[in-house]
């Protein structure tokens, strides 16, 4: 973390769209307890109001502030300034592995439809008029359902991932990492649906273990571990000779 | 489903090769506690059955897994797919195979 920042940040940001851009070059003066979001918000006030960016809660709950920040996904809302500067230098990008709309703005259909091919929708097993299921707190399927539930879809993960980036038909992280949690709802009457198909070409057997989603969500959650519960559950599966 | 079948052919012939690792270096560093030439050890392997399966079966996983890593390199890295990916990792399968048992035989067969 940098204690003082030097007046004015100099801000690159990526301009353009998915035919191509370029950097343009800002002068952003800097503020106490300053976000990169605040930054880029500045820039599209004051110096360039046709710079296109998302945001919208402002406080890390929505997931769609999220861009290239130094070369790493960050939530650009929770992200003080002082902890990624570079000297006085920031470069703000859209989010890698995404096909860019304008500028930092990115298209995430592909996100979203993958979760969708992972099979991430609840589908219950019980109608409004059974009981509430009971499932107790200490209940191992709940415990691995927790560290996996608080993802707010930002697609870091997804930006993070070198495997995303080789293999376009890879499911990713998110989708991945929700479809475990999903596994071990037992509410749930899809499980099989869903392994098959997150063990498909490009599910979770894809996934070579490297990390980043992990290092880089911004809720601290460990996809790399939600997918390698999948793997283990496939593993499982097949050598029970369970229909895959 | 191909890439399940593969993945677990992976794993498996990992779970194979840690063992027979250990084995080999255990067996090296034991043997060679008061120096020991290639005759010498040329002398205990030739004509044995047991180093030859051990050698036999190391081979072979080593074959099967470093194809499979290097399939889903070509995969990945070089964008290759269909046949052409297949049947390249099948040659270096193949290749892999036929240096390792020739090594297994000049290792314990006969001089």
């Amino acid at each position: 973390m940098q204690d003082s920042i030097a007046n004015p940040i100099r801000v690159k940001v990526w301009r353009g769209d998915a035919g191509g851009g370029r950097f343009a070059d800002f002068d952003v003066p800097p503020q106490p307890a300053q976000t990169v979001l605040d930054v880029v918000t500045w820039i599209q006030r004051n110096a360039d109001a046709s710079l296109s960016y998302r945001f919208a809660c402002r406080v890390g709950m929505c997931g769609s502030c999220a861009m290239m920040v130094n070369g790493a996904p960050r939530w650009t809302c929770r992200t003080h300034v002082n902890k990624v500067i570079d000297g006085n230098r920031l470069t703000i990008e859209p989010l890698r592995n995404l096909p860019v709309i304008k500028d930092l703005a990115c298209d995430m259909s592909g996100f979203f439809e993958k979760w969708k091919q992972a099979e991430g929708q609840f589908a219950g097993s019980a109608s409004r008029h059974q009981p509430v299921a009971a499932i107790s707190p200490r209940d191992w399927q709940r415990g691995a359902a927790n560290a996996a539930i608080e993802c707010i879809n930002c697609a870091i993960c997804y930006a993070a991932c070198d495997v995303v980036a080789w293999n376009r038909e890879y499911l990713g992280p998110a989708a991945l990492n929700r479809a475990w949690s999903l596994q071990n709802d037992t509410r749930d009457r899809r499980h099989s649906e869903r392994l098959q198909a997150v063990t498909a070409d490009g599910g979770c057997l894809q996934c070579h273990s490297q990390q980043g989603c992990a290092a880089h969500c911004p809720n601290e959650l460990n996809p790399t571990a939600s997918i390698a519960g999948l793997k283990r559950m496939v593993t499982v599966g097949s050598l029970r000779r369970k229909k895959l | 489903m191909t890439e399940l079948r593969l993945y677990l052919a992976q794993r498996i012939s990992a779970a194979i090769m840690v063992p027979l690792v250990l084995l080999h270096i255990g067996v090296m560093i034991y043997a060679i506690q008061g120096g020991l030439s290639a005759e010498e050890i040329l002398g205990r392997t030739r004509g044995s059955l047991l180093w030859g399966v051990v050698y036999g079966i190391f081979v072979l996983a080593v074959a099967l897994h470093a194809a499979i890593g290097l399939r889903n390199i070509l995969r990945e890295w070089c964008s290759l797919q269909g046949v052409l990916l297949n049947t390249l990792s099948w040659i270096f399968a193949a290749g892999s195979l036929v240096m390792g048992l020739r090594a297994v035989a000049a290792v314990v067969g006969s001089a």
